[in-house]
């Protein structure tokens, strides 16, 4: 046998032996080398979730608000005044792990074509990123600033501001970093578009940038499969992003849909044409010629399975009715964007690639789609601990405010001054709350009303206890926005987990899907869409379990979108919602050295959802002059951070029995406010000075803590 | 009066400079490809990227069809405002003196910073206080501002700089602080700071509106004197 005989072809794709007799089988011959080469990227893991899927349909996916959910680009919600905001997350870990500025910056490309796939214009992106340890690794901080960077450098220059995120450095990432990137867009809500191919004849035009040989093959051999030596060679799978390119296709893309010549639109991604022409056509119940001999190529001599499965960025593919391409191409030309007739969309369920006419692949649309094996994994939980315990970072001596200052100038917890001052957070004049300023960001929208927007998943938490952990990371998004006293509408979710063929690592998936259900269910929020990143390993073992989730809420009044800040001396200080935190899976935990393992104190919904509506309700009528939940670091971190956000100190008593540093994070908030009216609340002291004071335990001068916590990162960066 | 607001391929701060230009007047694009300017008042050439900035910034927008126009209208004493990538394209124009070069941390930096009003008077900021402090924030990688020596001197003496970064507030590494200048004439103003994003008190400060205002000024004064 050689090389190249077709069972060993196969399984350099990424296909089993199982998977590919059944492709056998259902085509009732062998696949040809076009054809296997669509069908080991539409049967991976990425494209296909045959390990999560399953457990996908655990989540909620419907409430009053919801206008497009999982399936299509990005979901959407009704945001009210006729208005939709389209939204999603979406990961780019393994492109970003072997070259991160690149690998970043398509990131974000990617998530933003997502979302004006489906006719909103993007307005806002996010970040959630994880690396190992900056102080320690080298190739830390490079992720870090390349990565950074990256983001900047494709969404400051395609005018869509960045307006918040979020960082946790942890040994688990230092190998396989997590790249997360969503995207929020605005559109009128009958402007919303899907993506199903329809009428047969009817004209696919290819629109942007040209097809050339990068990404081959990134959904497969980058995203499927788990990190290790030799990812160097990887280099060529990860795309090169060309924001200006984007641009110009975005601003066509959505003068096309102003216009209303399009019937359908949809982004190309991973697998690039394979697809978006496979997902178009089951989407649509049709079927699709595709010619590649049609295709603008970057460079000569590409093959019909290489034109297929790039993943060149910058690319879109539409439907249009024949008697419109023709201002299709008009417009189009005017935003110096490329627009190809490529193909057409055929009666039956076949995707037929051609070769100047000839056909070169023919695939059934349910076989690219539907009929990928869908796998159950086999949950157990880990018999010893899966993670090693973190070097101790304090001798164990220190006094309270040593331990607050160590805390505050804690990677994890330090500003993110150094990185969020990379990006525009400004441009397209909405953002009324910028990064560090509240707990989440604020979009004003027309009329005056606005949307708030938070990303959050602690992956230490998750580690500990995947069910409780996962279903904090929803309680805590929620709770930064009842911060800013937004009422959260949809979610969205990026699960990024290790290889979810390893029974432990199946407990981990599983365990913290139920725990997101829950939390959704608890609080009334439907999942609109997201994204799972499988094999998230390294030669040392897998990263932290790291739930991401996004929510995207609604504010009647930008005007009084809350800050995090101290506002006025004399107000009063009070603790809101129920709050009995524990040092397991703290930040105080991994300094000193201690595992992430145990249960995390358990969630009273009711209560806790009790303390969101007071919260919101406390902002919306301006009763409380700030607001920020307590997470990380606990209530001493929380007041400390009100604080230096507000430039003024605080003297508080901490009820009998609650350690400043222990977390509960979701359910309890820092909140401040004439004395009067927070007489119904636990207060717990009074804004003024220019020092924090806790009685009994601490008290720090705001400069000494403001130094502290502005300093790390600005080192490592 | 109507501002016309330049629209380049890859030009982000567009919208945002015509809603602030719609506070004092009227507005509308201009479109890159296209030379005639529609009667405008004064332009603005707006922040973001055009054409990519690929080889350097500002650097193929001055061969745009529009810029000809805005060229010809500047040299007629047309008002004429670049923010950001406008006052790249306004240097790389020779429509103003001087250069700007990478920032001092070759990053891209956005920050809120506080400008020094230099000179109170003329056509853009007729409307400020002597030593009045604006707060408008920044947003580059390419923002310091350069001239040799003999020309900095020469702008100090003959008043062009309008601008410069307070004490401390100095983002890029820019000569002698300066954030603003303007050519000899006063009719052309290049900025790095984004005034555009200074004029509604939900998204930060309105101290930008100052420079629109003044613009307005100075326009509907030069009508009555006619």
């Amino acid at each position: 046998m050689t090389a190249f005989s077709p069972s060993r072809k196969h399984r350099a794709l990424g296909l089993t032996d199982s998977e590919y007799e059944l492709i056998v089988e259902l085509l009732g011959r062998e696949p040809n080398d076009v054809e296997l080469a669509m069908l080991s990227l539409m049967w991976s893991e990425h494209c296909a979730y045959k390990h999560s899927r399953k457990l996908l349909r655990r989540l909620p996916t419907t409430g009053p608000h919801v206008l497009l959910g999982p399936g299509e680009n990005a979901g959407a919600v009704d945001v009210g005044g006729g208005l939709a905001v389209a939204f999603k997350v979406e990961s780019h870990n393994h492109p970003s792990a072997v070259e991160p500025f690149q690998g970043a910056a398509t990131g974000v490309g990617g998530i933003l074509r997502d979302v004006f796939a489906v006719g909103a214009r993007p307005i806002a992106v996010l970040d959630s990123l994880r690396f190992g340890e900056p102080i320690t690794s080298d190739r830390s901080r490079y992720l870090l600033e390349r990565a950074v960077a990256g983001i900047g450098h494709y969404g400051n220059s395609i005018g869509v501001p960045t307006v918040g995120g979020e960082i946790y450095f942890e040994q688990s990432y230092e190998q396989n970093c997590l790249i997360n990137a969503m995207c929020l867009g605005l559109a009128p809500r009958e402007r919303l578009i899907r993506s199903a191919a329809a009428g047969p004849g009817n004209v696919v035009v290819l629109l942007g940038a040209l097809t050339g040989r990068d990404g081959i093959g990134g959904a497969s051999v980058l995203a499927s499969a788990e990190l290790g030596d030799g990812d160097e060679a990887k280099r060529p799978s990860v795309q090169i992003g060309d924001p200006f390119s984007e641009k110009k296709l975005m601003e066509c893309c959505l003068e096309l849909l102003d216009r209303d010549l399009l019937v359908s639109l949809q982004d190309l991604g991973a697998a690039g044409l394979t697809s978006a022409a496979s997902e178009m056509a089951s989407k649509g119940g049709v079927g699709l010629d595709i010619d590649v001999s049609g295709v603008p190529l970057r460079e000569p001599g590409m093959e019909p399975f290489e034109i297929m499965v790039s993943e060149s960025q910058e690319r879109m593919l539409c439907v249009v009715e024949p008697e419109r391409v023709g201002d299709v191409v008009e417009v189009c030309g005017r935003w110096e964007t490329l627009a190809t007739q490529i193909g057409s969309v055929i009666d039956g369920e076949l995707v037929r690639v051609l070769d100047n006419g000839s056909a070169v692949a023919e695939l059934p649309v349910s076989v690219l789609v539907d009929d990928c094996p869908l796998y159950d994994i086999a949950p157990e939980p880990p018999a010893k601990p899966v993670y090693a315990s973190p070097p101790a970072a304090l001798a164990g001596t220190e006094s309270p405010a040593e331990l607050l200052l160590a805390l505050l100038s804690s990677p994890n917890i330090c500003s993110r001054r150094p990185v969020f001052e990379q990006y525009d957070p400004v441009v397209q004049s909405r953002t009324v709350r910028r990064p560090q300023e509240a707990d989440a960001a604020v979009l004003q929208l027309p009329g005056g009303s606005a949307i708030a927007v938070s990303i959050d998943g602690n992956g230490r938490r998750v580690a500990c206890d995947p069910r409780a952990g996962a279903a904090e990371a929803v309680y805590e998004c929620a709770a930064n926005l009842a911060c800013v006293g937004a009422e959260p509408l949809g979610l969205t979710n990026c699960l990024n987990f290790g290889n979810p063929e390893k029974p432990h690592v199946a407990w981990q998936l599983t365990e913290a899907v139920e725990g997101l259900a829950r939390a959704c269910e608890e609080l009334g929020i439907p999942i609109v869409g997201g994204n799972v990143s499988l094999y998230n390993e390294a030669p040392n073992g897998p990263i932290f379990p790291t739930p991401v989730v996004g929510i995207v809420g609604s504010l009647p009044d930008a005007a009084r979108a809350g800050r995090s800040g101290f506002a006025s001396s004399g107000d009063a200080i009070a603790l809101v919602g129920p709050f009995e935190p524990s040092l397991t899976g703290s930040e105080l935990a991994k300094l000193r050295g201690v595992s992430p393992t145990g249960p995390l104190p358990a969630i009273d919904p009711t209560a806790v959802r009790a303390a969101h509506d007071a919260v919101r309700e406390g902002i919306r009528t301006a009763v409380f002059h700030s607001a920020h939940d307590i997470s990380e670091g606990g209530v001493a971190v929380a007041l400390a951070e009100c604080c230096i956000a507000g430039g003024v100190g605080a003297t508080v008593q901490l009820p009998e029995g609650i350690d400043p540093f222990a977390e509960a994070p979701g359910r309890a908030f820092v909140v401040s406010g004439p004395p009067s009216a927070l007489a119904g609340f636990t207060v717990i002291g009074e804004v003024g000075g220019d020092a924090l004071e806790i009685a009994g335990q601490l008290k720090l001068a705001v400069s000494a803590m403001r130094e502290g916590y502005d300093g790390v990162l600005a080192e490592v960066l | 009066m109507k501002f016309g607001v330049v629209r380049f391929p890859g030009s982000c701060d567009d919208v945002d400079a015509l809603r602030a230009a719609e506070l004092v007047g009227e507005a509308e694009l201009l479109w890159h490809a296209d030379r005639d300017l529609h009667g405008v008042d004064a332009v603005i050439v707006p922040g973001g990227f055009s054409y990519g900035d690929y080889l350097r910034a500002g650097a193929i927008a001055r061969f745009a069809p529009v810029m000809e126009s805005v060229a010809e209208f500047a040299r007629e004493g047309g008002l004429v405002l670049g923010i950001c990538n406008g006052f790249q394209v306004l240097c790389e124009a020779r429509l103003l003196p001087g250069a700007l070069l990478p920032n001092v941390s070759l990053r891209f930096v956005f920050r809120q910073v506080e400008l020094a009003v230099a000179r109170a008077e003329g056509p853009f900021t007729g409307a400020c206080e002597p030593g009045e402090r604006l707060s408008i924030p920044v947003k580059h990688t390419t923002g310091r501002f350069y001239a040799p020596d003999d020309q900095l001197d020469a702008l100090d003496a003959s008043g062009q700089v309008l601008l410069r970064y307070a004490p401390g507030h100095n983002p890029n590494g820019s000569l002698r602080d300066i954030a603003g200048i303007c050519n000899e004439q006063g009719n052309v103003l290049g900025l790095m700071p984004h005034p555009e994003h200074a004029v509604d008190p939900l998204t930060g400060s309105i101290d930008g509106l100052k420079i629109f205002a003044s613009m307005r000024v100075h326009l509907d004064d030069r009508v009555l004197a006619f």
